[in-house]
């Protein structure tokens, strides 16, 4: 009795918050927009009992996923997303690797320190930390002052509101998530095995190639599809540090919600969203399952 | 077969493989090794006998490459070795932690050090398949390392650090890991393997029986200073001090002031009240000096009856019994309270023990029994 109120408890928890909400949605991307509140039509109408019900069925379709086939600005958006996600993921890895491998190969007492460093930017608020980006990259910011009084440059660089500063905003922002699977994993690999390697002919870097790079695969899969997934539906940071030529499903959807007021579309967007979404998300709990079975 | 005893450190021709020549490594304010010269032949089993801590470690890091001393040199085959980085030293190391390779099979952990020489593919599949026949791990080949046992584990890092044909290889407690059981198997099938591979071994342990039975050699630390280098034979039956008498097996240590009687052959007195004892000793005592006598248990006679012929015979009493099956110790407790432990094999039933606990024996042993030690 107590463990199915135990195993209930997790299974009540996603039914609530994820499989209604997302039943909610699924069809009001099936409905028709209208100017009413809520602006869509058909309304579940249980008055009427079972007529008003079958009504409501036969007034669903899919006029608006063939909607999003025919108007170019999606999938562009949708590709677009998926390319940006690609290449920040990969500069996440590239500034991540090296701080989570110096953090794991520090001395033991000061991991702890190295580890609330990574966290500490999470104590403020995540719209304040993409504010203060745009106070940095704009062209009287601190970053071109900074470029100007030394000298490297002398007309300030355009970086707010390109594609470049939404780069910066998302590896700023999605670092602790690479950072810290790898950091887990490099901290758990053995250091004699590094020794074994180098006493077996390996140089140095030999070594880093062969054995630490492979042990610490599964923290660098981890690490890529926790930016990644998050990623292709951001919206905040491109819409504050992007400008207008960066295309982004998040912002696609949210223009579709606010600006157009048209939540069949919109809902339409996020479902597609959610099924780009599920390969990554599948991939990604297939790699931490092999992960659980190789440490048994 | 060859009759010649394998003794080459009693051979002034001999070449020594390895040569320590006056080395220290300090860690900071710590002297890990100090002050330290050692020689170590071709083909030996030498074992780095020693309490944590006493050094016997760093001496195998310097040797394999990953420490190098603060003072001195390390000669490999005649050739200062200390600017040779590991990777390209002759030299391999099994691990304690066997430092397998987790995301490599058995095969591919066997071949891991081959491949760094870019040894032709033929070879290679050749010197593997013979590490593992050697190793008897043919049928674990293409396992992962979590998917065999410990003892099996311990073979692979074994087959990995031959594979390569080292002149000399390092042994970090090799069966530190094993069970009791599997340690002895494993201890025989290491020196079959040293045996046929001609390789130099050199192992570190803190277990004194293991260093006993593998090792053509002992060297027994403390504090990074060597306290005694002998066959395993003579540093248990002539310890040169009383730390080595103490360390290796059980010892009964007595402290008296020895003075000359005749050649070679010291009185000793020892305890108000007692007769004192007699032993000879090749080493030059004068009058009065304080010494120890180191008598192992199993010299020791013990019998109800004062022996009319023992040279040393003192009384006790049966203060208790260890029985260890084959053998039974008697602590027995002298008039002054000291301990005197003496060690008999079971040959009777235990039911025919002729002794039992607060019974009166005597105990006795020859002359030459016990090891006279300087203080």
């Amino acid at each position: 009795m107590r463990r199915a109120v135990l195993i209930a408890i997790p299974y009540v928890w996603l039914l609530a918050l994820f499989l209604v909400p997302f039943f909610i949605v699924l069809k009001i991307s099936l409905s028709d927009t209208a100017l009413a509140i809520p602006p869509y039509t058909p309304t579940l109408d249980f008055s009427e009992g079972w007529t008003g019900i079958k009504n409501f069925f036969s007034q669903l379709d899919l006029e608006n996923f063939v909607w999003l086939t025919e108007d170019d600005l999606y999938w562009k958006a949708y590709l677009s997303s998926v390319k940006i996600a690609l290449i920040s993921t990969i500069l996440t890895l590239i500034v991540g690797y090296p701080i989570a491998y110096a953090m794991a190969r520090a001395p033991e007492e000061w991991r702890p320190t190295f580890m609330m460093l990574v966290i500490l930017p999470f104590w403020t608020s995540f719209l304040i930390r993409v504010y203060a980006w745009m106070g940095i990259l704009s062209n009287e910011g601190y970053l071109n002052q900074l470029l100007l009084w030394t000298g490297i440059i002398s007309t300030p660089l355009t970086i707010l509101n390109t594609n470049t500063a939404v780069y910066i905003g998302i590896v700023y922002t999605y670092l602790p998530f690479m950072i810290l699977p790898i950091y887990s994993s490099l901290e758990r690999m053995d250091g004699s095995l590094i020794e074994a390697a180098e006493d077996l002919g390996c140089s140095r870097m030999q070594a880093f190639w062969l054995i630490t790079i492979p042990l610490s695969r599964p923290g660098i899969i981890a690490g890529c599809f926790l930016v990644m997934i998050p990623v292709i539906g951001e919206f905040v940071i491109p819409s504050l540090l992007g400008g207008s030529g960066t295309l982004m499903i998040g912002k696609v959807l949210w223009e579709e919600f606010f600006s157009n007021r048209d939540w069949p579309v919109a809902s339409a967007v996020a479902v597609v969203l959610l099924l780009i979404l599920v390969i990554p998300i599948v991939l990604f709990q297939r790699n931490q399952q092999k992960q659980t079975e190789a440490e048994q | 077969m060859n009759t010649e005893v394998f003794a080459p450190w009693d051979d002034p021709q001999a070449k020594p493989l390895i040569q320590f020549q006056n080395v220290t490594k300090r860690f900071g304010a710590f002297t890990a090794i100090d002050n330290l010269s050692l020689d170590i032949y071709e083909r030996e089993f030498f074992a780095l006998l020693g309490p944590s801590g006493c050094g016997k470690t760093t001496m195998m890091r310097m040797l394999a490459g990953f420490e190098t001393p603060t003072d001195g040199h390390i000669l490999l085959g005649g050739q200062d070795i200390d600017p040779i980085p590991p990777n390209k030293r002759a030299v391999n190391m099994m691990f304690q932690s066997y430092a397998l390779f987790p995301h490599l099979s058995i095969w591919d952990n066997i071949a891991f050090g081959l491949r760094r020489d870019n040894m032709p593919k033929r070879d290679l599949e050749e010197r593997v398949e013979e590490m593992l026949r050697l190793t008897r791990l043919e049928q674990f080949a293409r396992r992962k390392p979590h998917q065999i046992s410990g003892g099996q584990r311990q073979r692979v890092a074994l087959a990995r650090s031959l594979a390569k044909a080292p002149k000399l290889l390092l042994l970090d407690e090799p069966l530190g890991a094993l069970d009791k059981k599997l340690r002895q198997d494993t201890q025989f099938e290491l020196m079959d393997i040293q045996e046929k591979t001609g390789t130099t071994f050199v192992i570190v342990t803190h277990d004194q029986e293991e260093a006993m039975t593998v090792a053509s050699r002992v060297a027994v630390m403390d504090q990074g200073k060597l306290m005694q280098v002998a066959t395993p034979d003579r540093i248990y039956e002539t310890p040169n001090s009383v730390y080595v008498a103490d360390f290796i097996g059980d010892v009964n240590i007595i402290e008296g002031r020895a003075t000359a009687q005749g050649d070679e052959n010291y009185r000793i007195d020892w305890a108000e009240g007692q007769p004192p004892l007699t032993a000879s000793t090749a080493t030059q005592l004068s009058d009065g000096q304080g010494c120890h006598l180191a008598i192992r248990p199993e010299k020791v006679a013990i019998s109800a009856e004062r022996p009319t012929d023992a040279i040393n015979a003192i009384q006790g009493k049966v203060h208790d019994i260890a029985y260890l099956g084959n053998l039974s110790t008697y602590h027995v407790e002298l008039p002054d309270g000291t301990i005197i432990k003496a060690q008999t094999a079971n040959t009777r039933r235990i039911s025919r023990r002729s002794f039992t606990w607060e019974d009166p024996v005597w105990l006795s042993w020859t002359a030459t029994a016990a090891v006279l030690l300087e203080n």
